[in-house]
């Protein structure tokens, strides 16, 4: 179908799209690379939306290592995460992410802000994020804060961004010396959204895994990583299916999404000991 | 609606080489912009939202979709179809190569494929038929059954890097 837009507006700086969205009477709706908003207009599950193009505002996009951490501004496109070089040093859990983020020319105009502010949760880069203990930067019409990703995410489509605030970018502790990073995810196609997703990172201080596409928002699995620390992988294993409540869908029954993630689990654990899964 | 958003949009872009100016609908897709207002109707609008690639086109040297970006986003951006792209001969090869493997039946898909195509045989070497098929995921075709397109496309990429060589 057709999109339905109420209006456009192209903020020139974020200052200017934070008064656009304040003066939108809350119809206002940031459109930045437009991959799942265009996509939602035209099947008009969004009707009537103010559109604040943030898609022109030049420091909101880029790469950078700060210290130790990795900063990747909103409206990097997925294919620029793709083949970034500090990305692939510093956090390659993102560049494998990419490859599985739906098609070429979709990646050419996606943004990684987009995708965390939709927080759609059959998507990769959430599960990344929590995965990896990202940091979430917003601003808004009082300044900017910072969101730990653990409390970034609250529902389907829903995060703890306020209306009047846009996400600028993201933060990420660079990758320590010998961490692994793993994705795993089954999808029936190339491209096609995930039944079930799963990120695995190993550092010096343990486990991290965090699961996408088995519930309304990406799931931190913290009886899994205990598991996982103290060595158990059939602990880790259970742990993991106790501690999702996947939907089912006309995709993949409940059972099945929950048998995946612990083959999914199996699958990351046997790559971070080099065996082919 | 505050006076801040507009309904209407000036847009300026290049499109096949040449500038274009015009006043488009907020809600106008790029795909739409390119069909109806200027006649270039050689990418289809199909699923209108983002699964079948039909529409794909080739803005600022990216392959993306006609039906995800909106034709007041386009201010400012080099856009070619493929009615640039074929009267340029800038992707003649790739075109002969698809007569001759039989890379197309009804032709539907064909202007979007061979924008996804070219994209990674512009990025040089010789991509396995396994990437091939990846790059084009994207991109539907409900006639020939995908095999003679990575034909088509691996041999034309075994072409170009031969002429390399030379």
């Amino acid at each position: 179908m057709k999109a339905s837009a109420g209006g456009y507006a192209r903020a020139e700086s974020v200052r200017h799209a934070l008064d656009l969205l304040a003066g939108s009477d809350g119809q206002g709706r940031v459109l930045a690379g437009g991959q799942s908003l265009v996509a939602a207009m035209n099947m008009r599950l969004s009707v009537g939306d103010l559109l604040v193009d943030i898609s022109k505002i030049s420091e909101l996009s880029g790469i950078a290592v700060e210290g130790d951490t990795l900063r990747i501004g909103a409206l990097t496109r997925h294919a620029q995460v793709g083949t970034d070089p500090q990305v692939q040093a510093h956090a390659p859990l993102l560049k494998d992410a990419v490859a599985h983020i739906a098609h070429a020319a979709i990646r050419n105009r996606g943004t990684i802000g987009g995708a965390l502010a939709h927080a759609d949760p059959a998507a990769e880069f959430p599960a990344c994020t929590l995965a990896l203990g990202a940091t979430m930067h917003a601003e808004g019409p009082d300044g900017s804060r910072s969101i730990a990703v653990e409390d970034f995410f609250e529902e389907v489509f829903t995060t703890a961004l306020n209306e009047d605030e846009i996400l600028t970018g993201i933060t990420l502790p660079i990758a320590e010396a010998g961490e692994m990073q793993i994705l795993e995810e089954v999808a029936r196609r190339s491209g096609d959204y995930a039944l079930v997703g799963l990120c695995l990172a190993k550092r010096a201080a343990g486990h991290r895994v965090a699961l996408f596409s088995v519930g309304p928002k990406p799931v931190l699995a913290m009886g899994a990583m205990a598991a996982l620390d103290a060595g158990d992988l059939d602990a880790a294993v259970d742990a993991l299916s106790a501690e999702i409540d996947p939907p089912s869908d006309t995709q993949a029954s409940a059972a099945y999404r929950r048998h995946l993630g612990g083959v999914l689990l199996r699958r990351a654990v046997a790559r971070l000991k080099g065996d082919a899964a | 609606m505050t006076e801040m958003f507009r309904d209407k949009v000036d847009v300026s872009l290049t499109v096949n080489g040449e500038p274009v100016e015009a006043r488009v609908p907020a809600g106008q897709h790029m795909i739409d912009f390119l069909r109806l207002e200027l006649g270039l109707t050689g990418a289809h609008a199909s699923c209108e939202h983002g699964v079948c690639g039909a529409c794909t086109i080739r803005v600022d040297d990216d392959a993306v979709r006609g039906c995800l970006m909106l034709a007041a986003q386009a201010d400012g951006t080099e856009v070619w179809t493929i009615e640039g792209l074929t009267d340029t001969n800038a992707i003649r090869d790739l075109q002969e190569a698809f007569v001759v493997r039989n890379a197309l039946q009804c032709g539907f898909c064909t202007p979007g494929m061979l924008v996804a195509a070219e994209e990674l045989l512009s990025k040089g070497g010789t991509p396995s038929r396994a990437e091939i098929r990846e790059h084009l995921s994207g991109n539907y075709c409900r006639c020939t059954g995908y095999e003679a397109i990575i034909d088509a496309v691996e041999s034309v990429a075994q072409g170009r890097a031969g002429k390399g060589k030379a």
